[in-house]
């Protein structure tokens, strides 16, 4: 783990308020559905984007579920993460039909455009790359999907246009 | 409102937006404002499922016509040729794949799922109602009991989309008998097969249809709740589905006393986070509990002691999308398509090294040949064919000597392969089935949940073998050792995920055992893709040193001046292909 990271998850240890009042809001709606921790994990996922150990500690108090199961239930999905990525997500599909028709050539390329390995944030804080399991559009393989964006077909020469545009 | 033709446009939100004002604009001139409905393509496809390069899209329905590279300009011509003269502008057609847009049926193809696929706007429950929408709800709800929907159903054949084909009304049956005052219809919408995408279309593209299907499922067995289970990475689905039920809610089709009968039912979604394990049934409904998605043994089986404990009805998002259809027209009908045990129509997702890819649905019993040549146009760039893999990284693959193989689910499991959901990837002879093998072994130990030492041990040593094959080191005894290993695991894993786990890989030993054989004997990749067994070398009298292999390659492997031929040093040469792929004279050779 590098320096920048360790001192990131430090500070995850407070939240932060605009963490808070998500949380607030996304407890305040789900807390009484049956399943709700997993309901509230989620939901934490997609609107802040992480779930910080404080958000942890928070959501364990809140719904009275043990802190070990919360960390038990994120780490058996891959969907969470526990601190926070780049600004944009930039995930290259790795499923059959993509790794088939050059999924692997194009996570190389993407690397040396980007200048990280697969999980690392570009140092400006632009974007993370990551790899992932078909996003059903197997049909355009090689398929990228930068943020909620899916780009199919993406020839090697034009990897670096693909990411213009998210800034 | 009827309209005589749809204009679906898809792109970068601005972009699109402009030459939709465009279009529409035109369209009011030309007073056909009326007949011609322009859409984005929220729900239909990705959003902006586009190349930098192929800009704005849009697909004129019903005939099917792809254009792409709009401008507003470009707009108002198809306006004025297209949509007024019936002359579709050649000029602006989609050149890559001419004949792929997916929602364009071949004419081997039927289509029951997918009827309004593509057809319908998804995010109007009246352009569903419209297709007959609830009719089949309402006539199960006010004119059937529950035994005569069962009745149709069993007449029907249907069985279960999801991958093991257990027939829908014997399913159905066992939830309805347990006695309970509380229980669930679960929709399985995980979809975890990591290439296929049949679910997604459909509950992108027509969710009231799977939501129909529930209802009626929920009346037959006696449910007053459902769940949707979708995988976080599909939010055009989640979304779609929300919405789909929300308008429901609003037409009194969910919520109490549906259709004025003593019938209520209501629906939620839940999403998935990213666990293959949870496309299994009994790890799906622990998922939805909010726990760890790990299986547990069966039985008890979920139609006893489901999502609480409660009798719970699980199916796939096609065999619930089945059941209205199959309502309206008479089990009868339906069982006049397909084989004598696999009856119906199944969607596939054809991608992979073939032609045209695309989602497909055609009746069961059709050849793998008529699937791989008819539907999807051969081979790509015509070269040979080696075999398709179906049913995922669960299934197996299919060599060239079971081409004629009609795809139903007794025949596909007779020679090692599976159903599967309706994955179906097509390879070719630059596909490694080493490579491939260890591809799916990967997956399967990545998802592997960790409950059963067979499936958590024995996948890694399986896949710890199939790494050092690729990697030039396979020792002989190595291809027995997998056998050996898969049988046990298949044998001792506590669920599906481990007892299908092994399949690719003795599949592709079955048929392509010989290729086994030269990457540890020979050390030779005839596919060359495993790596440590090929090398770049650029031909110099081909090289017009171009000096782009060298700017495109991600280690400076490559030297050379402009105009004069460049060379490639094995030493720091990572062989990912890159320098081949952008070579405008093809100069560059694998060894
Ligand atoms: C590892 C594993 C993954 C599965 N994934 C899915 C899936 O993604 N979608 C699905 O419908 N069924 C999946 N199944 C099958 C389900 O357990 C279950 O049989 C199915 O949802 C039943 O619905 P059906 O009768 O309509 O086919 C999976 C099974 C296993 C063992
Ligand atoms: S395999 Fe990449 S989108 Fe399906």
């Amino acid at each position: 783990m590098n320096v920048a990271t360790e001192k990131v998850s430090s500070e995850l240890l407070e939240l932060v308020p605009e963490e808070k009042l998500a949380l607030d809001r996304i407890l305040a709606e789900n807390r009484d559905r049956p399943g709700a921790t997993m309901v509230v994990l989620t939901l934490t996922q997609e609107q802040v984007g992480y779930v910080s150990p404080a958000a942890q500690r928070y959501i364990s108090q809140e719904l009275d579920v043990p802190l070990s199961h919360i960390y038990g239930v994120l780490t058996f999905y891959s969907f969470f993460r526990t601190s926070p990525i780049g600004r944009h997500k930039v995930s290259i599909c790795m499923g059959t039909a993509c790794y088939v028709r050059g999924g692997p050539t194009l996570v190389e390329k993407y690397q040396q455009v980007l200048g990280v390995k697969l999980d690392e944030t570009t140092e400006d804080n632009r974007f993370t790359l990551e790899v992932c399991r078909c996003v059903g559009a197997c049909s355009q393989a090689p398929v990228v999907m930068i943020d909620d964006d899916i780009i199919g077909r993406v020839p090697l020469q034009d990897v670096a246009k693909t990411l213009r545009g998210y800034e | 409102m009827a309209y005589r033709a749809h204009v679906i446009i898809s792109g970068t939100p601005e972009q699109a937006q402009e030459v939709k004002a465009a279009l529409m604009g035109k369209l009011d001139t030309l007073g056909l404002n009326e007949e011609i409905e322009v859409r984005e393509a929220t729900g239909l496809t990705p959003r902006s499922v586009t190349m930098a390069s192929r800009g704005v899209e849009a697909v004129v329905y019903p005939e099917v016509v792809h254009y792409a590279g709009l401008t507003p300009a470009a707009a108002e011509l198809i306006a004025e040729e297209h949509l007024l003269k019936g002359r579709p502008v050649q000029d602006l057609f989609f050149e890559e794949h001419p004949a792929e847009p997916l929602d364009a049926p071949s004419a081997k193809e039927v289509r029951v799922v997918l009827r309004n696929v593509g057809t319908i706007n998804p995010e109007s429950i009246d352009d569903y109602i419209a297709e007959d929408g609830y009719a089949a709800l309402g006539k199960a709800l006010t004119e059937m009991t529950p035994a005569e929907v069962l009745e149709v159903l069993k007449t029907s054949g249907l069985r279960g989309r999801g991958g093991a084909g257990f027939p829908t009304w014997l399913k159905w049956s066992f939830a309805r008998a347990a006695v309970s005052d509380e229980k669930y219809v679960v929709c399985n919408g995980d979809e975890g097969d990591p290439g296929a995408f049949m679910n997604r279309r459909v509950l992108e593209g027509d969710p009231h249809a799977v939501i129909e299907g529930m209802a009626i499922a929920a009346y037959v067995v006696g449910a007053q709740e459902g769940y949707f289970y979708v995988r976080a990475e599909y939010p055009i689905a989640i979304r779609t589905l929300r919405l789909a039920i929300e308008q429901a809610r609003d037409y009194g089709l969910l919520g109490k006393n549906i259709f004025g009968t003593d019938f209520s039912f209501d629906l939620e979604v839940r999403m998935g986070a990213g666990a293959f394990v949870c496309g299994e049934e009994t790890a799906l409904m622990q998922s939805i509990e909010g726990k760890r998605g790990q299986p547990r043994t069966r039985p008890p089986f979920p139609a006893t002691s489901g999502l609480w404990g409660k009798p719970t009805n699980i199916n796939n998002v096609e065999t619930y999308a089945n059941v209205p259809q199959i309502l309206l027209q008479g089990g009868e009908w339906f069982a006049s398509m397909g084989t004598e045990k696999s009856k119906g129509t199944k969607t596939f997702a054809i991608a992979g090294k073939v032609k045209r890819t695309g989602l497909i649905e055609v009746p069961l019993g059709i050849t793998v040949r008529e699937i791989v040549y008819d539907v999807g146009g051969g081979v790509l760039d015509s070269r040979p064919f080696k075999a398709v893999q179906t049913g995922g990284p669960l299934g197996g693959c299919i060599p060239e000597k079971h081409l004629d193989l009609p795809v139903d689910y007794e025949s596909l499991a007779s020679v090692g392969s599976a159903m599967g959901s309706g994955g179906f990837i097509v390879m070719d002879d630059l596909t490694c089935m080493v490579d491939m093998a260890r591809f799916f072994m990967e997956f399967a130990q990545e998802e592997s949940c960790g409950k059963c030492v067979p499936c958590r041990v024995g996948t890694r040593q399986m896949l710890e073998i199939l790494e050092s094959i690729c990697a030039g080191t396979g020792k002989p005894g190595d291809i027995e050792a997998l056998e050996k290993l898969g049988a046990s695991v298949t044998q001792g894993s506590l669920c599906g995920l481990g007892q299908g786990a092994p399949n690719p890989v003795l599949s592709m030993i079955l048929n392509f055992r010989n290729e086994y054989e030269r990457h540890i004997y020979d050390h030779k990749c005839d596919a060359k893709v495993c790596r440590a067994l090929i090398e770049f070398t650029i031909d110099p009298p081909t090289c017009i040193g171009c000096t782009r292999c060298a700017r495109n390659c991600p280690v400076d492997a490559i030297a050379g001046k402009a105009r004069e031929a460049h060379v490639i040093d094995p030493e720091i040469c990572i062989r990912c292909g890159i320098c081949a792929e952008v070579c405008p004279v093809d100069a560059v050779f694998v060894e």
